[in-house]
């Protein structure tokens, strides 16, 4: 009860927010000599740890276009829905309506990308989603959604692989976190190991629960090689931190939502040691993968003080296909998306080229093992190998 | 299912009882404040999100890392107490702010439960926005503060077989059952005890008889916030979570088991807190996770249909003296 009220009132008030916002810069969108684009996703709550980086990312890319001094300069407007599709929905309207947006970045996760969705279909709006991995949004046949990070089919694929081929495993037990993402992902490794006659078991756990020891207690008796973790980092910190406590021995893995620091916080430093991780998105701190990624990846250090994180990159090559669309001279929503169909450019994380349901043409997977405090990448999921 | 349910029965009942001991220890404050003003209380929970905040003061403060045996008691007893101060005083000063003004003017109970409600957001939002950046300086990404430093090193105490306890578990156990035994005496036993009886047995009669009743429910409140801060404590042993959103499921689960124990009854809260402890964890062996809560308050609807005063029913007024 308490937590509705709670959410009901807070996006009363960013719904406010937005409107007020939109007064300042009311009728600047569409046409003329500058145009808004926007960006969603959790900036405040529970899991904004992925979400920041993007912004980042995107924000250098927009800011880096207007140092040029460009005919159509771009406004970069940020709506922070807390990764609640109740929250993003009136968010989105009001992008739309009060500060005609052109195209929005984001929003960065699935449940509420499925819920914007057909607002920005209707709307006409295009988006690019930097992480936004559900397999089913490309199969909703929208005309105006893409992004620029591999799904979760071919992270299921590429973690499977990995679990299957390098770490060699016999038994394997996934637990989620009964959302969309976690679910999906969870139980498409699941079937995706199984078919390798891989022996497996399943969980379901409260994301806002701090007690995991029936679960713990159930893969203890499982005994499984690979425990799998589908959701999110703050739930990955405290499973992992209890099954080490209570002594179990095997690897951890989570995917792409459990990327960051965060997760090394909630499990502590020693917990989290060895965890690894699949994820589609590509973490270049060194710039080892084409001139693009070295350049983003220095700016981006010199402009923020930190090394790129998960998703900076997808938040700038999202921005960049949007940037292309403008310099190009497309303005409004509708010639904009014209042109994303077409664009294609070698981007600071990989290669940007829409398929005809706005996914990426090319999808890579890579795997990250935490080493110390640092997420380090292992290579490609095909590649990979754990440390230990 | 079975053979999970008997495979899995140890281990369940044993993280069930460590479980049920916070339980109990929140739903004590509760049932106190129920039973002295027939007010649910919803801030409780957040009282009790205080207290993790107090413990993972006192753990940085002391800047240990991986302390067990002896220490490991000594660390959790300045928690505790630390913990229990500042919750039970938060309780004090909530009561004087988000009620007593509601009691003196004779407001409805509706009232009172909807200013519970607002001080419950109140300090959730205060803690998330203000405090937690201000005193730990590092607010990690919302609002949860994670221990960087984990302080406690387990082992288990005891190993027979399939029983094994780890020290954290026994110290919850041990330190739960000790609280609340000697809340049970203080209300039994001491001149504060009778009066809080005595105003819920009938407040008027209470004040002919020379009661001050804003001593009694100040008491109630501070006795009640200490108790969730002693739990708050033995939480931040077992799980070195600290979160402004703590609160809220836990009080959710801690309000089930005092109106499962019978609320206003401070041994009910004690039967309550164990038995949905219990409940969850032998719920979750026969039919997984998933299912957790659902068994817990299926459960509940049960015990509230053939007993709709809960287990024990009986409520403080009525206590033995």
């Amino acid at each position: 009860m308490m937590r509705v009220t709670g959410a009901v009132a807070m996006s009363a008030v960013l719904a406010l927010g937005a409107v007020a916002c939109g007064g300042d810069d009311g009728g600047s969108g569409g046409g003329g000599d500058s145009v808004t684009i926007g960006f969603m996703g959790d900036l405040t709550g529970e899991n904004s740890g992925l979400v920041i980086p993007p912004k980042q990312g995107a924000q250098l890319a927009i800011d880096q276009y207007n140092a040029k001094n460009p005919k159509v300069k771009i406004n970069f407007k940020t709506y922070d829905s807390q990764g609640k599709p109740e929250q993003a929905s009136p968010l989105v309207q009001g992008a739309i309506k009060n500060d005609k947006i052109v195209a929005l970045i984001g929003p960065a996760f699935s449940g509420e990308s499925q819920a914007t969705g057909p607002i920005l279909e209707e709307a006409g709006v295009p988006s690019v989603s930097p992480s936004a991995t559900d397999i089913t949004l490309a199969q909703k046949g929208w005309k105006y959604w893409h992004r620029v990070v591999a799904d979760d089919s071919v992270q299921s694929a590429g973690a499977a692989e990995f679990i299957t081929g390098s770490l060699k495993a016999k038994k394997v037990f996934t637990v989620h976190d009964k959302q969309v993402y976690g679910k999906g992902l969870a139980d498409a490794i699941a079937k995706a190991v199984q078919a390798k006659g891989v022996q497996t078991g399943t969980e379901g756990v409260d994301d806002k629960a701090t007690d995991y020891s029936s679960t713990v207690n159930k893969i203890k008796q499982f005994n499984p090689d690979v425990v799998y973790y589908g959701g999110y980092y703050s739930v990955a910190g405290r499973l992992f931190k209890q099954l080490r406590e209570a002594g179990y021995q095997g690897k951890v893995m989570s995917g792409d939502g459990s990327v960051a620091t965060g997760l090394i916080d909630g499990a502590g430093e020693k917990n989290a040691q060895g965890a690894l991780l699949s994820c589609g998105c590509n973490i270049d701190a060194s710039g080892k993968s084409g001139k693009t990624a070295a350049d983003f990846a220095a700016a981006y250090k010199q402009k923020y003080g930190t090394d790129v994180a998960i998703y900076s990159a997808e938040g700038y090559d999202a921005a960049t296909a949007l940037i292309k669309a403008v310099e190009a001279g497309k303005t409004d929503s509708k010639s904009i998306n014209e042109y994303l169909k077409t664009v294609s450019f070698e981007g600071a994380g990989k290669q940007i080229k829409f398929a005809e349901n706005g996914a990426l043409a090319t999808q890579d997977i890579f795997i990250y093992e935490v080493q110390g405090r640092a997420i380090t990448l292992l290579g490609n999921s095909k590649e990979a190998k754990a440390s230990s | 299912m079975f053979e999970d349910f008997i495979s899995q029965f140890w281990p369940s009942t044993i993280d069930g009882l460590a479980l049920g001991a916070i339980y109990a220890l929140v739903a004590l404050g509760y049932t106190m404040v129920y039973g002295v003003l027939r007010l649910i209380n919803f801030a409780h929970a957040d009282i009790f999100m205080v207290g993790t905040f107090a413990a993972l003061g006192t753990v940085q403060v002391l800047g240990v890392s991986d302390v067990g045996g002896a220490a490991l008691i000594g660390v959790v007893a300045l928690m505790a107490v630390v913990a229990a101060v500042i919750s039970g005083g938060g309780a004090m000063l909530l009561e004087l702010v988000a009620y007593r003004p509601l009691r003196k003017k004779g407001a409805s109970r509706l009232a009172a439960l909807i200013s519970a409600i607002g001080a419950s957001i109140f300090l959730q939002q205060l803690f998330a926005t203000l405090l937690v950046p201000a005193l730990f300086g590092t607010s990690k990404e919302g609002g949860r503060l994670p221990v960087d430093e984990h302080f406690v090193s387990r082992s288990n105490v005891i190993d027979a077989g399939p029983i094994e306890v780890s020290n954290d578990k026994l110290i919850i156990f041990v330190g739960a059952i000790v609280m609340m035994v000697a809340l049970d005496q203080f209300v039994n036993r001491t001149r504060l005890g009778r009066g809080i009886r005595s105003t819920a047995q009938d407040p008027e009669t209470a004040v002919l008889m020379g009661v001050n009743i804003d001593r009694v429910v100040s008491v109630t409140f501070l006795v009640g916030g200490a108790m969730a801060g002693v739990a708050a404590a033995l939480y931040f042993l077992r799980f070195e979570q600290a979160w402004y959103f703590t609160g809220f499921l836990l009080g959710i689960k801690a309000f089930t088991a005092a109106v499962l124990g019978g609320i206003g009854n401070i041994r009910g809260a004690l039967v309550g807190g164990f038995a949905l402890g219990l409940f969850e964890m032998y719920g979750s062996s026969l039919f997984g996770s998933e299912w957790r809560d659902v068994v817990a308050f299926s459960v509940l609807i049960l015990v509230l249909m053939f007993r709709p005063t809960g287990i024990l029913g009986e409520s403080l007024q009525q206590a033995r003296a």
